[in-house]
């Protein structure tokens, strides 16, 4: 009875994904697409913290290697600094949902820098990379934008029952 | 893992999980794609009528440089066959379409709606209308990655169409521009100069253009020229490309073309 319970709702999950996917490989125009946010690791963070038994570093790895593909990105870069960002929500979720939500938002500035800065540090190391100031407008965007992503992931969770 | 796709082990692994993303990628083409159709059914009938003349007139000034095209080439094979020269001029392509999906942000990728069942194949050649244009880095069944020319890792050896010098144009990164290092102060390339591939690399055929040169900056506290050009191609307009197959000279070779004689003989 309790494995039924506990595995409801993967389709949602998977279906959030699918959006925060779809979300990012949207085309926008030239000014808008340095503003970005980061939806894979903003839905990435909220189903860490909300179900941390559930969603985790593994999810992470792939929803990275995912992205990577999507993004004709170095394969594995977004993996890996995905699953650290994971892990380090998975470590700390019981803080991040006592927080009220401007602070919690602050926790997703931080993860979502540390995201940038590993792929940054990966893709340095690899190829020949240019980048501007404007590199690092997602995690401002992605910060401002948690609220919402938040309200949202919570009402899908609730409505659904998911948990 | 990252080291490992440097060896480019791991393309297998990138070309199925594409087959997953591509209909993602359909579905975030679908409403760009779907408003230009009707942009295009919508545009008035003067605006049509407007732009039908302007392209007839543009396909009779093509069909006459064509004309001459033609008697140029004719001439060309027949001075090549003197000098028993094997270059052949034209090659195979194949028009792909661009899809409207972001990719990285600092690079400068596209992805193009033909792959691997089209017969494309990595580090193909890809050009427009008015030059080189990038080339065929990741590959999947439906669909490929290509890399602009201006791409930070991308580079393409040129040649200076006016008197052949050879150089290298590394992508910068920025939309419109390639940087051409190591020429020494003296050497002979101005502000205006076309150039072109070179076909050195052995990825581009010979022949394409490629960049204007914008910026020629001579400086003697330098060790080299500072050269900045202007991609010929329409990199960030371009919604239709064109994908190359060079002639490859061995290729040709053994192509059977006694065919025809081994099935005759074969029949009483």
């Amino acid at each position: 009875m309790s494995v039924v319970v506990q595995h409801r709702g993967g389709g949602i999950i998977l279906l959030s994904f699918v959006a925060a996917l779809l979300l990012q490989m949207l085309a926008l125009p030239e000014w808008a697409e340095a503003l970005r946010p980061d939806w894979i690791a903003l839905v990435l963070i909220y189903w860490c913290i909300a179900l941390p038994e559930r969603v985790g570093v593994g999810v992470g790895w792939i929803a990275g290697l995912v992205l990577d593909v999507a993004n004709g990105a170095l394969l594995g870069q977004n993996a890996l600094a995905l699953a650290i960002v994971a892990y380090l929500a998975l470590r700390l979720h019981q803080r991040i949902r006592l927080f009220p939500i401007w602070q919690q938002s602050v926790s997703v500035l931080l993860l979502v820098l540390l995201h940038l800065m590993l792929t940054l540090w990966i893709r340095g190391s690899v190829y020949q990379s240019v980048v501007t100031w404007a590199y690092w407008l997602p995690a401002v965007s992605s910060t401002l934008l948690w609220p919402a992503v938040f309200l949202a992931l919570r009402g899908l969770r609730r409505g659904y029952r998911i948990g | 893992m990252a080291i490992d796709h440097r060896q480019h082990r791991l393309e297998d692994i990138r070309a199925g999980l594409s087959v997953l993303i591509y209909p993602l990628q359909y579905m975030v083409d679908l409403p760009v794609s779907a408003s230009s159709w009707v942009g295009e059914n919508l545009s008035s009938r003067e605006t049509l009528l407007e732009e039908n003349a302007r392209l007839r007139l543009q396909h009779t000034l093509f069909k006459a440089q064509l004309q001459k095209l033609l008697s140029l080439k004719m001439e060309n094979a027949r001075l090549r066959e003197l000098l028993k020269s094997s270059r052949k001029v034209s090659e195979r392509v194949l028009i792909g379409e661009l899809l409207a999906v972001d990719l990285e942000p600092f690079t400068r990728q596209i992805v193009v709606n033909k792959g691997s069942r089209d017969q494309v194949f990595l580090g193909q050649p890809v050009v427009d209308a008015d030059g080189a244009f990038g080339q065929v880095v990741h590959l999947g069944p439906f669909s490929s990655t290509v890399m602009l020319i201006t791409d930070a890792n991308h580079a393409i050896p040129v040649q200076v169409n006016r008197n052949g010098l050879r150089a290298i144009a590394l992508g910068t990164g920025a939309p419109d521009s390639l940087s051409i290092p190591y020429l020494p102060m003296s050497a002979d390339i101005v502000e205006g100069d076309l150039l072109t591939t070179s076909g050195l690399g052995g990825r581009f055929p010979p022949g394409y253009p490629v960049a204007r040169v914008t910026k020629v900056d001579k400086d003697p506290t330098q060790p080299y020229a500072t050269i900045l050009a202007q991609p010929t191609a329409q990199l960030e307009q371009a919604r239709e490309i064109l994908l190359v197959w060079p002639k490859d000279d061995r290729a040709q070779r053994d192509a059977p073309d006694t065919t025809g004689e081994t099935s005759t003989a074969g029949t009483p």
